[in-house]
């Protein structure tokens, strides 16, 4: 086994896997120290907005994918679980907690992960009543009524939004709910801790999915629905359990997006019906399908293709097309690998 | 199948019918209405168009598009740009060129002739913004009717977004009749208004040519559903593999019906645009897709004279609400006022709709088949 590159053989078994990750630090080191070179600086921005869009594009993302793994079809009403997601943040810490949302003011520090679990848990909540009320009476009927229905929900949701006794009609701003402290600087970039918290957080939410996913019993249920739901449940796993476990599960972390979504841009949170969102939403499904729709880590993939790829495109194309980039690669995907890039393909027996 | 005289002449019965009921609409019903119910017929109309062309994509061959606004789009952006730069070529302005036709009574001008030429230029311009929206729709649809339903929806879904950000992203559109004659024709085409909207086009979508189309709208579906073709699509949407094995080409098909949906919706647009005297890609986004889908769902996924009699509820109830809302808001205080709620009126008849009676109000049948009910089995 003698190895011709001497570097290698005194290297622990194992220990291979590690060397590109200690050149990514070493590289990530000389970003810091290299001063504000602007192509540099430029890129960095880019790539950590990108990073952090792609983020919550992937979290959205989990929820399209993870429902249509289970019950193929398209949940539209999904991006409008998101939105709520931001407005039950802005709802609780500004009516519930009394947080002022004026410009400038400051939140003790457990605001913030209060409002975060608030948001997951009623979101969801929507969404085990969405599933039962709206998708369950049509679990044997064909999956174009039932993305009608999803488009109903999503149309009823937006729409009750925008009553007055919910959040209204206008765009509000959210409080910062995590100071704004700059952690330090990379190549001449700020980095705020918003977007390390966002980062973060979505980095442990998708491992914590990942175990759920792949270590537990439940998970293993989830898998075996999606793999074939009337063996699955001959084979004892409760299906209706399963179903509304992923609708809750996809939902909260929707509304985690939504939570990190208003924290990083607060003045995104626009009126429920507002285009906006939508086209979030859209986007979080485009990464879905880029991924390889019904493919948990597609989704992941997927989202942060997406988010680098919007932003790329914004920062050295033309930012006017920012959707264009996005829809154009939906559409490559399509046309070339039309299982995603991690999904597989199957064949419609007769 | 020999095409005599006689027969051309019975096939064109229904056209020459639906122009009869048109030029009646125009002389006597106009006059007589007023400017708004005219408005309401026109919309009627345009809506009429909307919703039987997806219903010949999203009831017979069962696919689900739901960027039909965009085809809408480019329709009407085609369409007004004919007739805008068109008219200034051939008149030197962008007013209304046209015979007795395309004057609605008091704006006076009644007097000339039936047709003129501004006229020609209208039906040309409609005529080409169907053609542009078909290969628009030839464009999306190769690619993704190879592919199963809901990814269609999303690729038509992004779609409508990426006209949208096209035509919102054109050139300023020229307004001085100098600058107009100096530039090319290629380059006028690109002079399409951005984010501002294309304006000021000549209001040629009277009540005679919304209805006349509407008539050939009607009697083109009409037939292809009766003919082989229209068999051909109703055999992919209840089962794509057995149509596939009993040798219908299912993506070839799927693509024909999705090109012919799409030339309609662009003769809706160019209506559309020559009806209100602009075309705005901003106004024209999902929401609108929507709109005609809930008038097709409701309908009856499938039904020519059911999405005929939606998209004529659907268009009435808006301005029915509205009043109803407003007159019981004058009895209210201010902070009390009862908000538009009309889409969640909607959304809860989709929802509600799927879960009782998921084929729509007449599913596949006509309103006239319903005399002969009892010889018919309910389909599935």
């Amino acid at each position: 086994m003698g190895s011709v590159f001497p570097g290698l053989r005194c290297a622990p078994p194992g220990a291979a896997i590690w060397r590109p990750l200690r050149g990514l630090g070493r590289g990530l080191g000389a970003l810091a120290v290299c001063p504000s070179y602007v192509p540099v600086t430029k890129l960095v921005q880019t790539l950590l907005d990108g990073l952090a869009v792609g983020g919550l594009y992937a979290l959205i993302a989990l929820g399209y994918t993870m429902v249509y793994g289970i019950l193929k079809f398209i949940n539209f009403a999904h991006s409008d679980i998101f939105v709520l997601g931001a407005w039950i943040s802005w709802v609780f810490a500004v009516r519930v907690l009394g947080v002022p949302d004026s410009a400038g003011a400051t939140a003790p520090g457990w605001t913030g992960p209060l409002v975060f679990l608030v948001a997951m848990t009623a979101c969801g909540t929507a969404g085990f009543l969405i599933e039962r009320f709206a998708y369950k009476p049509l679990r044997n009927a064909p999956r174009l009524n039932v993305l009608i229905t999803a488009i109903g929900v999503s149309l009823l949701l937006q729409n009750t939004g925008q009553l007055r006794v919910f959040f209204g009609p206008y765009p509000k701003s959210m409080p910062l709910l995590v100071p704004d402290v700059t952690l330090g600087y990379l190549a001449g970039v700020r980095v705020p801790l918003v977007d390390v918290i966002v980062l973060g957080t979505v980095v442990v939410l998708m491992l914590g999915l990942e175990g759920l996913i792949f270590r537990t019993k439940l998970g293993r249920g989830m898998r075996a629905v999606s793999f074939n739901t009337s063996l699955a449940a001959l084979m004892g796993v409760n299906v209706s359990a399963v179903i509304s476990f992923t609708f809750v599960l996809g939902s909260a972390l929707a509304a985690a997006a939504g939570f990190l979504f208003v924290m990083k841009y607060p003045a995104g949170l626009k009126q429920p019906a507002d285009t906006s969102w939508m086209m979030l939403g859209l986007k979080a499904f485009v990464a879905a399908v880029v991924g390889g729709i019904g493919n948990v880590r597609g989704a992941m993939l997927g989202g942060m293709l997406i988010g680098l790829l919007e932003f790329f495109g914004v920062a050295y194309f033309e930012p006017l097309y920012r959707d264009v980039y996005v829809f154009s690669l939906l559409i490559l995907v399509l046309l070339f690998r039309p299982t995603g890039l991690l999904g597989r393909a199957t064949v419609e027996k007769v | 199948m020999r095409l005599g005289v006689g027969t051309l002449l019975r096939n064109l019965a229904p056209l020459v019918v639906g122009v009869a009921l048109a030029s009646i609409l125009h002389f006597w019903i106009q006059p007589a209405s007023g400017a708004f119910a005219t408005k309401v017929l026109v919309d009627i109309g345009i809506n009429v168009i909307l919703a039987v062309s997806l219903t010949l994509v999203n009831g017979f061959t069962g696919q689900f598009s739901i960027g039909h606004a965009g085809f809408m789009c480019v329709g009407g952006y085609v369409a007004a740009a004919v007739t805008y730069y068109g008219s200034h070529r051939l008149y030197g302005d962008a007013f209304l060129h046209g015979g007795v036709l395309s004057w609605t009574a008091g704006q006076g001008g009644v007097a000339g002739p039936l047709l003129a030429g501004g006229d020609l230029l209208f039906v040309v311009a409609c005529l080409l913004g169907g053609l542009a929206a078909a290969v628009a729709g030839y464009v999306v649809g190769l690619p993704s009717l190879r592919l199963r339903g809901d990814y269609l929806a999303i690729v038509t879904l992004g779609f409508g977004e990426i006209v949208r950000v096209l035509f919102q992203s054109t050139q300023p559109q020229l307004f001085l009749a100098g600058e107009i004659q100096s530039q090319s024709t290629w380059r006028l085409g690109t002079m399409l208004g951005g984010a501002l909207g294309f304006t000021s086009v000549p209001f040629y979508s009277t009540l005679f040519w919304v209805y006349a189309f509407v008539a050939l709208t009607l009697l083109a579906t009409y037939r292809i559903k009766q003919s082989g073709y229209g068999r051909a699509f109703l055999s992919i949407r209840e089962d794509e593999v057995a149509a596939e094995a009993m040798g219908v080409h299912t993506t070839r098909l799927k693509v024909r019906a999705f090109v012919l949906s799409s030339f309609f919706a662009g003769l809706a647009g160019a209506l559309f645009a020559h009806s209100i005297g602009s075309i705005n890609a901003g106004e024209l986004g999902f929401q609108k897709s929507f709109d005609v889908i809930i008038m097709v769902v409701l309908g009856g996924m499938g039904s020519i004279s059911g999405s005929t009699l939606a998209a004529i509820i659907l268009t009435i109830l808006p301005e029915v609400l509205r009043t109803a809302t407003e007159h019981v808001n004058r009895y209210l205080p201010e902070s009390y006022a009862l908000p538009d709620l009309r889409m969640i009126i909607y959304s809860l008849a989709l929802i509600v709709m799927m879960i009782v009676r998921p084929q729509g109000l007449f599913g596949l049948h006509e309103i006239w088949d319903f005399r002969k009910k009892a010889r018919r089995h309910e389909g599935t």
